[in-house]
């Protein structure tokens, strides 16, 4: 077994110290921190991913592995910041306005960093002029709206609108939460819609063009 | 703690219907006094809250209480209990929430004065405090405008107050994603309980001050968050059952500090709090699934003082407006307990029976509310000295009843849940004996940005 197919088990078992060491000896080895995402912290998150929406394992396990590669990333991202290398997608995420549910949010957030997408997490009650905001400042390529109350539903309407009508850069924008459908995200010209955490990784990989 | 005994010692005591302490009402139900009542809860179909869309709003609420009360008028309801749960613009805006009371209180009046229907407005606002990121409990313009809201519908007729609170809720939605028992029980025993005791010592003073009652609040945030998880395969059915147990203590302080039932109807841990106190409790289940889907739609009636459907959308449904047709559902159920309860004990048990065991063996979160299990896990935290230490008693009783159930082959649980078991008692003997050192211990674990150790005297 290789270092990096090693470092993909440390990951998906969550075993956070493994993932430290392998991830040092993996780059002793000469293997580039690009290459180690990519061909190892990738994989093992998407199959963790995988697991979790095959039902085989929970979200805690979820996390668990979520953090083995997070500590593998503490020693990569200096490197990656030397080699000039970024991650290839930026998501920013959030709750909208008049809402206060974040836990389907948190997860999606967590999946996306899995999959290699730097999400920056505006939170809950996220006015639109805010994500115009976020937009303006970190030029994602895809925005997530969540909402879980019926209530709550027009102001996803209102979100994609005022994107949509604002000077921000083009953007995909992705929605969800309980009440939302497909039908829903259609209607208020939202470019895609995952009903969990798991089908947002695709749809949002779809989106990129990534898959 | 107050309770350090059972008001309900019997498991065949703990029955819908009765309850030890019931609560006359100025319309003259008796709610535990022998019958079980319908208790109905609305909401509005996709609409946002505003001063320009007040006048639609209202027209809502007016429809739906001048419809549902006739349905309930026809098929002769005893009387009905309307639960006005605000959105929050109108816990926001005070003069919002007045309008929708004083519009569900004609209603009222109206349905009396023409079909002599009995009813009362339990009122809930929302508790907007967690508006504030981190929030903020004791001060500020969501507490205020909150305690507003329950003053004006307190002065306008509005008899029960309730809430759902969300205290501790800051950190409880981590420790169910990481499924850590020590950080669930800080949130719901240390943070929660703390917030309790100030909320309910306030809303005591108003529901004094305005002669109404104050009739408890729900772990709905926690619990059913926790529920909720697990029917969407989150987290382990095993570990939302603990929670479920955990949740008792915390919910448990609004009847220490004036609550006198009937506790709100989302509060699944209302059966361990009517064997505790001996309050009238609402509950919910089957007739809830318009809200939320759970697994215990049968056993939760088990124990109903009042049968609710938690909320629905005014939408139109084939059979009328959907508060109309879930008030005639609830109707039913509630006919077929007081059919039970006419016959007297036997048949009200039988049928308590085939509530129970119809549900209690297909999921841990209804085993754990058993009537055996209610009883234990009830007695776990009346004999401990503090709400810390009564929830680690309540987490460690509801784990020796999934246990016990396992083994003797009368629950059914996953085979990817049972390593839960194991470590969720692990987690429970890493704590500390004392709540000082383990708050001190979970002050350290934490993620200190999300809440305001100050704002619960911490």
């Amino acid at each position: 077994m290789t270092t990096l197919q090693e470092l993909a088990m440390a990951v998906s078992s969550g075993n956070r110290k493994a993932a430290k060491a392998l991830t040092i000896q993996a780059l002793d080895e000469g293997v580039s921190p690009g290459d180690l995402v990519d061909l190892s912290l990738v994989p093992a998150m998407a199959a963790v991913g995988e697991r979790f929406k095959n039902n085989e394992i929970f979200v805690p396990e979820m996390l668990i592995a979520a953090r083995a590669m997070k500590e593998s990333m503490t020693v990569l991202e200096p490197r990656l910041l030397a080699a000039g290398i970024t991650p290839k997608y930026t998501a920013v995420i959030g709750t909208v306005e008049g809402d206060l549910h974040d836990i389907g949010k948190n997860l999606v957030s967590v999946m996306w960093k899995g999959a290699n997408v730097q999400v920056i997490d505006l939170g809950t009650n996220v006015s639109s002029a805010k994500f115009v905001e976020a937009i303006r400042e970190h030029k994602p390529q895809v925005v997530g709206l969540s909402a879980l109350l019926t209530t709550t539903m027009p102001a996803l309407g209102e979100t994609v609108r005022v994107i949509r009508a604002s000077d921000a850069p083009p953007v995909k924008i992705m929605i969800g939460g309980a009440p939302i459908n497909q039908h829903y995200a259609d209607e208020i010209g939202a470019d895609g819609y995952a009903p969990d955490a798991g089908t947002a990784v695709d749809k949002i990989l779809t989106l990129l063009g990534a898959i | 703690m107050k309770y350090n005994q059972l008001t309900i010692n019997n498991p065949d005591d703990l029955l819908f219907g009765i309850a030890p302490k019931p609560l006359l009402t100025r319309s003259g139900m008796s709610i535990g006094g022998g019958l079980v009542y319908p208790e109905l809860n609305f909401t509005l179909p996709p609409l946002e809250v505003k001063a320009s869309t007040m006048r639609v709003v209202a027209q809502h609420y007016r429809d739906i209480i001048a419809d549902a009360l006739k349905r309930a008028a026809e098929l002769q309801a005893p009387g009905v209990v309307i639960e006005f749960e605000t959105v929050p613009p109108m816990t926001a805006t005070p003069s919002f929430g007045l309008e929708i009371v004083q519009i569900l209180l004609d209603g009222m009046e109206e349905a009396h004065r023409q079909h002599g229907l009995k009813s009362v407005l339990r009122m809930t606002p929302n508790d907007n405090r967690e508006f504030a990121r981190p929030p903020v409990m004791r001060s500020g313009e969501h507490w205020e405008r909150m305690l507003e809201l329950f003053n004006l519908s307190a002065a306008a007729g509005a008899e029960l107050l309730s809430i759902e609170s969300v205290g501790g809720k800051e950190l409880h939605d981590e420790a169910l994603m990481q499924c850590d028992l020590g950080q669930v029980i800080f949130s719901l025993c240390t943070l929660g309980v703390r917030d309790m005791e100030f909320l309910w010592k306030t809303l005591d003073g108003i529901a004094k001050k305005h002669g109404v009652i104050c009739a408890g609040d729900t772990a709905c945030g926690f619990g059913n968050t926790a529920m909720v998880l697990a029917e969407q395969k989150m987290i382990p059915r095993v570990f939302a059952a603990v929670v479920r147990a955990i949740s008792v203590v915390r919910t448990l302080v609004a009847y220490e500090y004036g609550a006198i039932g009937p506790g709100k109807d989302c509060g699944y841990e209302n059966p361990f709090l009517k064997a505790i106190t001996g309050y009238p409790m609402s509950m919910e289940g089957k007739t809830s699934a318009c809200a939320h889907l759970s697994p215990l739609g049968n056993i939760a009636s088990a124990y109903a003082d009042l049968w609710s459907n938690e909320s629905v959308q005014n939408v139109r449904l084939l059979g009328g407006p959907a508060p109309t047709v879930y008030m005639e559902q609830l109707i039913y159920d509630c006919r077929l307990m007081n059919r039970a309860l006419a016959e007297g004990r036997e048949s009200a048990l039988t049928l308590r029976r085939w509530l129970v065991d119809s549900d209690a063996t297909l999921d841990p979160q209804a085993w754990v509310l058993t009537p055996e299990n209610v009883i234990a896990i009830s007695r776990a935290i009346v004999a401990e000295p503090n709400h810390y230490l009564a929830g680690i008693a309540a987490a460690r009783t509801a784990i020796a009843g999934l246990r016990s159930g396992l083994a003797t082959g009368n629950l059914q649980i996953p085979p990817r849940e049972i390593s839960f078991l194991d470590r969720m008692s692990e987690q429970l003997d890493d704590l500390p004996d004392n709540e000082g050192d383990f708050i001190e211990q979970q002050k350290a674990i934490v993620d200190p940005s999300k809440y305001l150790p100050s704002e619960y005297g911490i």
